[in-house]
């Protein structure tokens, strides 16, 4: 970068550094004289509000502004002519093929799907690993995925899934394997019936570490003595997981797939890279970004309204999930 | 330890400060100075055009920083809402470039920048008028390249005693006596990532030129002709008869021609034996040729002819496509550079590193670095009717449905007429 580029930035940097703390101090010492000037009595319902309130400033200003905005851009077409619902009338309508259906679908898909596979696959590793003497190297090898970027992950996949006519050398991995196993290789991101199975085996491949994570360190929270208990009344170790183990992980399971859900209707990464929603693997997001890139804005922030209107009900269970795990503590 | 590490973090951006300020003193005047350049070429694309600006770095000293991205429009259209657009861009779609232009963010070109009468001395008025909007010129081109070009192995050919064809019918003929040998006459690779489709476009659009002439195109890329029109349906059910019913004229058939990248998309034809004898491409591919098989020779190991007349009355169209800049900010370093890419010599750079063609009049034809790439020009400066890429011109959206439709067609030909259908109903919005 140009060194004068960047001596120009320096003023605005010391603003920054110093002038944030110092108006953030000022503010909260004013606020507390001015509290203090009020009659003892209404001080308690002013206050929070005075110490509350930068962030609620920033979540209006970086939050609630820009949704705001983005429904009302809804209801407008590129000319900037009000136009009422037709925007969601074109995402919507056309079932079951038409405007953002099969978008919708293949949301559908994820949460299904990559919830389900990432759950029971990062359950069944964080069971697996659970006080085995290579519990740390395999539990690091697991996680490693998530320590690529999701767009490098989906390129390492689409060597994965690469293609050569039968009775060529297979380039691809899973052709390859195919090969040694005497079957025909297959197209795999091309192809719209198992596209969208391909995109979401790469997103569980990046994802399960996590999932095996939270879910290893809530079964390490589970009382030894509890465990003991049940194998001196006899149990087996299935029944003790399938009874002690698992409704006690139950909360956490359930707070992780809330988060796997909410992962799952913003998928966007995977989908981009891997075919762009070409072969019916669209996604709400890449929707919606196809439709911002050709200045579609009306439509685009349609697209994103349906979005958080379907993120929203699961933000509420997760939400009160959360409060009654704290309210058992 | 905390406390440490915050004095220490203090020190330190202390003594940056420091540093910037006794380095800065010197660094204000109006010294050489830097221009950012945004264009899509990475890769071996991005080692030429590095080498053509080198010699403008060394003369000026003005340094360029160049950024490569395949998402040229996205990136832009960001970067020029953020007040920070890079002073010169590789141009965008012309929708974006028009949109870009009326909204006053392009700076206008033949207003003292470039010197005009030079410019229409050494580029035909055709190269010029695409750079207008409005009567303004806002972008100009630097090189271009030629489409429906058919890529063959002349040994191939002579082994088999194939002739090549010079009429639509003999390369029917042709395709079909190939078939009949038992190979699959023709390669065609659709992936190109998240512009999948385009290749096969190529072929929709120089049957459509060919097929029913320059004001079906036209009117077709300007959204007045619809695609459910009979002209535009006939170009798809004749690139259809070329695929073969199923694909079963194209190596490997739908599922190679989806899953195959288009860098790799002639290989088939240099493999022993040859897995298809014919390959559809611009004149930029000759550069994959050679990389993606070592050893290969132009001339002996490949060599084209043009895709042949569909309809003899509009004998001689071609379908071309050319690298046009545009300027985003005007700053005196900026003008240098557009400048001197408007100059042969730049040209020159890139074109002889093989790839490129220049669209300049003045360009000297020594420079081509073969045979191949002269007869390519000729096809380019011989043409009765040159037209440019009709995908292209076309609005962002409509395009990237255009690409999106070659892959559905290709999946399954039958499905035609909904796809047309599709496609109309995009047309219907995305000119507005």
């Amino acid at each position: 970068m140009d060194l004068s580029q960047l001596l120009a930035d320096v003023p605005t940097l010391v603003a920054v550094i110093v002038g944030v703390p110092v108006v953030l101090a000022g503010y909260i010492v004013g606020g507390e004289y001015l509290v203090r000037l009020l009659p003892d009595k209404s001080r308690p319902s002013v206050r929070p509000w005075i110490w509350v309130g930068p962030a609620l400033a920033f979540v209006g200003f970086f939050l609630v502004y820009p949704v705001l905005g983005t429904a009302y851009k809804s209801f407008f077409d590129n000319q900037d002519n009000f136009v009422g619902l037709s925007n969601y009338a074109g995402q919507l309508g056309g079932f079951p093929s038409g405007g953002a259906w099969i978008a919708i679908r293949n949301n559908l898909y994820w949460l299904i799907l990559f919830t389900l596979l990432v759950l029971i696959f990062g359950l069944m590793f964080a069971v697996l690993t659970d006080r085995v003497p290579y519990e740390s190297p395999v539990k690091s090898l697991i996680f490693m995925p998530m320590a690529i970027s999701f767009v490098a992950l989906a390129v390492i996949w689409k060597f994965m899934y690469s293609y050569q006519p039968p009775g060529e050398p297979q380039t691809g991995t899973i052709n390859a394997i195919l090969g040694s196993l005497h079957q025909a290789p297959k197209i795999w991101i091309q192809d719209p019936n198992v596209a969208n199975q391909a995109l979401i085996v790469a997103g569980v491949w990046g994802f399960v570490g996590f999932a095996m994570v939270i879910l290893s360190a809530a079964l390490k929270g589970i009382p030894g003595d509890l465990l003991e208990a049940a194998r001196v009344d006899g149990a087996g170790e299935l029944t003790i997981f399938r009874r002690v183990i698992f409704p006690l992980m139950m909360p956490t399971i359930v707070v992780v797939g809330t988060t796997l859900v909410i992962f799952a209707l913003k998928a966007f990464d995977i989908v981009y890279v891997m075919t762009n929603g070409n072969y019916d693997t669209d996604v709400l997001a890449n929707r919606m970004f196809q439709l911002l890139k050709v200045g579609n804005n009306g439509p685009a922030s349609a697209v994103a309204i349906i979005l958080v209107a379907a993120v929203i009900p699961v933000l509420i269970f997760n939400l009160r999930q959360f409060r009654a795990v704290e309210a058992r503590r | 330890m905390m406390g440490l590490k915050v004095g220490s973090i203090r020190a330190l951006s202390m003594l940056a400060v420091m540093a910037v300020v006794a380095c800065g003193t010197g660094g204000t005047n109006s010294g050489p100075g830097s221009v950012h350049v945004l264009a899509v070429w990475s890769g071996p694309e991005q080692a030429s055009f590095q080498a053509v600006l080198a010699p403008f770095t060394a003369q000026t000293g003005i340094k360029v920083l160049y950024e490569s991205t395949r998402d040229l429009d996205t990136i832009l259209q960001t970067r020029v809402q953020a007040g920070n657009p890079p002073e010169i861009a590789a141009a965008p779609s012309p929708s974006t470039l028009s949109k870009l232009a009326t909204a006053g963010k392009l700076v206008q070109l033949d207003n003292g920048i470039l010197d005009m009468t030079k410019m229409t001395d050494q580029y035909a008025p055709g190269w010029i008028s695409l750079g207008k909007i409005n009567g303004k010129l806002y972008q100009i081109f630097s090189w271009a390249s030629v489409k429906g070009l058919i890529w063959y192995d002349p040994k191939n050919f002579t082994a088999k005693g194939y002739q090549v064809p010079t009429t639509w019918q003999g390369m029917v003929d042709l395709q079909n006596q190939i078939k009949g040998g038992g190979t699959t006459p023709w390669c065609v690779a659709t992936e190109s990532q998240a512009a999948s489709g385009w290749p096969g476009s190529d072929w929709v659009k120089e049957i459509v030129l060919s097929q029913s002439g320059p004001t079906v195109y036209d009117s077709w890329w300007n959204g007045k002709t619809k695609w459910t029109d009979p002209a535009i349906k006939q170009a798809w059910t004749t690139w259809g008869t070329i695929l073969g019913p199923n694909d079963s004229n194209v190596y490997g058939g739908k599922n190679y021609i989806l899953a195959t990248n288009f860098v790799n998309g002639g290989d088939g034809l240099f493999k022993k034996p040859p897995k298809c004898y014919m390959h559809n491409q611009a004149s930029f591919i000759t550069a994959n040729f050679v990389t993606n098989t070592p050893g290969l020779v132009a001339g002996s190991d490949f060599q084209f002819f043009p895709l042949p007349d569909v309809n003899p009355s509009f004998a001689g169209a071609h379908v071309g496509s050319g690298d046009a800049f545009s300027m985003l900010k005007d700053t005196p370093q900026a003008r240098k550079l557009i400048q001197y890419l408007t100059t042969p010599d730049a040209q020159a750079i890139w074109v002889k590193r093989g790839g490129k063609l220049s669209p300049n009049k003045a360009f000297d034809l020594a420079n081509y670095p073969d045979d191949i790439t002269r007869a390519v020009v000729k096809v380019m400066t011989g043409a009765s009717i040159f037209d440019f890429d009709a995908g292209d011109l076309m609005p962002v959206a409509m395009r990237d449905a255009y690409w999106k439709a070659v892959l559905s067609f290709v999946a399954d030909q039958t499905k035609l007429d909904s796809i047309l259908t599709g496609l109309d109903a995009v047309q219907a919005t995305a000119y507005k």
